[in-house]
C-alpha cells in the first residue's frame, strides 16, 4: 500500500489549518504566485496539491485544489494560481488577497502524480499552460539532491504566458541535467524555428526521451492537451504504466 | 456546520444559484471535466469483455453484443467529483447492476471494480444493487466517449465519481474489503459526497 513519506500522520494531512499570504508576485498577466505561511505543515512531495479554502464574512466558504510550486520551506509553501475568468477562488487570490490575509489550507493532497527524489531513472515531463506547476516542483526537488536526467517540453500559447521563465532558463542553461523546450500553440517568438502548432509525435521524440530508455512521464495540461500527448506516447512505445496525468478542465480552479 | 472562525478578508464568493442544494465543498460546473491516472484505453468492441467474478472463483462473462442484449435502463443523475465539481441531470443510457448480478451466485459483502488499463475501485457490495448503479455505454445519447471511460464504465452516481469506474472490465466480488488504485493513495473508502467523505479519516 502507498504511503505518503509526510510527517504527522494522517490526522495531519486532512485538518484545516489556518494560513497566512506572506507574498504575492505575478508569473504572467494572468498567472500568480503565492506563498503561504502555514503552522504545522507536515511537509510534501513534488507534484502533490492542497486544498485552499476561502470564507466570507457571512460564513459562505469556497475551495478549490492547487499543485505545490516547490518544495516546503519550513512552514511556507508556495502555490502558483492561473486565473480563471470568472474563477472564484483563483481571482481572489490572484488579485484580491494581500500579504496578511487569511484563508485556510489542507493537504498535502494526492500521493500518485508525485516524483520521488530517490528514484534514479530519466523522466519527461509534459506540460500545457498552467499545467507546468507540479512539474516545477519536481523539477525544485530535483534540486541539488538528485542526478536524474530531466527533460521539461512546455507548451503553451505565445512566449508571454511562460510561467518560471527567467527561472526555467537559468536551471536549463546551468548543465545540471535539466532540458528545457518550449512549444508556442499560436504565436511564437522571432527567433523560433519551429512553426507554431499544437504539440506532435516529432516534438516528443526531438525533446523527449527515447520509450526504450523508459522515462517516467508526468503530463499535466488541460484535458484536450493531456489526452492528446498521452496518446502521442503510447503510439511512441510508452508503456502506459509508466504515464501519470494530471488533467484540469475548463471550468478547473 | 463548524464554527468558522477563519475569515478571509474582501472574499465574497460568486455564488450560482442552481436552485438545488449541492453536496458540501462542491461547486456547480457546466463542462464534463476529465480526471485520470494515465493514457486512456482504447478498447476495440470486439475484444470487450465484462466478467464478474465471485469469491469463489467462478466468473460470469458478457461480450459487448451480449451486454447490447440486456435490457437498457435511461438514468438521469448529478454526478459529484471529488476535486470540488458538480453537474446536474446528466443524461446516461446502461445496463443495470441489477441485471448484470441477478442470477450470480454470492455471499460477498464487498466489490472491487477493475478497469482496462489497471484502475480499480472498491465498493461495498450493496452500493452497486437496487437500481443505485449501472454499466453506462451512453452519454447525452450518444456512445461514451473514451475519455469519459467509453466503451462502458461504471456509474454509481451516489458516491464520488472516482468510484463510477471508466473503461470497466468486471467486478470483482470480495469477503473481505481491500482498498482501490485512489483508495490507496490516501481517498476515502466510501466516498459518500454528501458526508464530504474525500480523504481517509474524512
Amino acid at each position: 500500500m502507498a504511503r505518503a513519506a509526510v510527517s504527522g500522520g494522517l490526522k495531519a494531512r486532512r485538518a484545516w489549518r489556518p494560513a497566512r499570504l506572506v507574498e504575492r508576485w505575478p508569473e504572467t498577466a494572468t498567472a500568480s504566485t503565492l506563498v503561504l505561511d502555514v503552522p504545522g505543515w507536515p511537509g510534501h512531495q513534488a507534484g502533490q496539491h492542497v486544498d485552499v479554502r476561502l470564507t466570507a464574512d457571512d460564513g459562505y466558504q469556497a475551495a478549490r485544489s492547487y499543485s505545490l510550486a516547490a518544495p516546503a520551506d519550513g512552514e511556507r509553501i508556495e502555490i502558483t494560481v492561473q486565473e480563471v475568468p470568472d474563477g472564484e477562488v483563483s481571482s481572489y487570490l490572484a488579485e484580491d488577497a494581500a500579504s496578511g490575509d487569511a484563508v485556510e489550507v489542507r493537504g498535502p493532497v494526492g500521493g500518485w502524480f508525485v516524483w520521488r527524489p530517490e528514484v534514479s531513472g530519466p523522466v519527461l515531463l509534459v506540460a500545457g499552460g498552467s499545467g507546468v506547476v507540479p512539474l516545477m516542483a519536481m523539477i525544485r526537488a530535483r534540486d541539488g539532491i538528485s542526478r536524474a536526467p530531466f527533460r521539461l517540453i512546455y507548451s503553451m500559447r505565445t512566449p508571454q504566458d511562460r510561467i518560471f521563465d527567467r527561472e526555467l532558463r537559468r536551471r536549463a542553461n546551468e548543465n545540471s541535467g535539466l532540458e528545457v523546450s518550449f512549444i508556442y500553440t499560436r504565436t511564437a517568438s522571432e527567433d523560433e524555428t519551429r512553426p507554431v502548432g499544437r504539440i506532435t509525435a516529432d516534438d516528443l521524440v526531438s525533446h523527449g526521451w527515447a520509450a526504450e530508455l523508459k522515462p517516467t512521464v508526468y503530463v499535466c495540461g488541460p484535458t484536450g492537451f493531456v489526452e492528446s500527448v498521452s496518446d502521442l506516447l503510447v503510439g511512441l512505445g510508452h508503456n502506459p504504466g509508466r504515464i501519470k496525468t494530471e488533467r484540469f478542465g475548463p471550468s478547473g480552479p | 456546520m463548524v464554527a468558522v472562525s477563519i475569515f478571509t478578508r474582501g472574499f465574497r464568493g460568486r455564488r450560482r444559484d442552481s436552485g438545488r442544494q449541492l453536496p458540501p465543498g462542491q461547486y456547480l460546473t457546466e463542462d464534463f471535466p476529465v480526471l485520470s491516472a494515465g493514457p486512456t484505453p482504447r478498447i476495440p468492441l470486439d475484444a470487450w469483455e465484462f466478467t464478474v467474478t465471485t469469491e469463489q472463483s467462478e466468473s460470469y462473462r458478457w461480450s459487448w453484443t451480449e451486454l447490447m442484449a440486456l435490457p437498457a435502463e435511461s438514468i438521469t443523475t448529478d454526478i459529484h467529483c471529488v476535486t470540488r465539481w458538480s453537474k446536474l441531470d446528466t443524461p446516461w443510457r446502461g445496463v443495470s447492476l441489477d441485471t448484470l448480478l441477478g442470477d450470480v451466485e454470492t455471499s460477498a459483502d464487498f466489490a472491487m471494480a477493475h478497469s482496462y488499463g489497471g484502475y480499480s475501485t472498491n465498493l461495498p457490495l450493496e452500493d452497486l444493487l437496487d437500481g443505485k448503479a449501472w454499466v453506462a455505454y451512453e452519454y447525452d445519447g450518444e456512445e461514451l466517449a473514451p475519455e469519459h471511460g467509453g466503451p462502458a464504465r461504471l456509474l454509481v452516481p451516489h458516491l464520488y465519481f472516482w468510484k463510477s469506474a471508466k473503461w470497466v472490465r468486471g467486478i470483482e466480488l470480495m469477503d473481505q474489503d481491500s482498498p482501490g488504485f485512489w483508495e490507496q493513495l490516501g481517498y476515502h473508502d466510501y466516498g459518500d459526497p454528501w458526508r464530504e467523505q474525500r480523504y481517509q479519516g474524512d
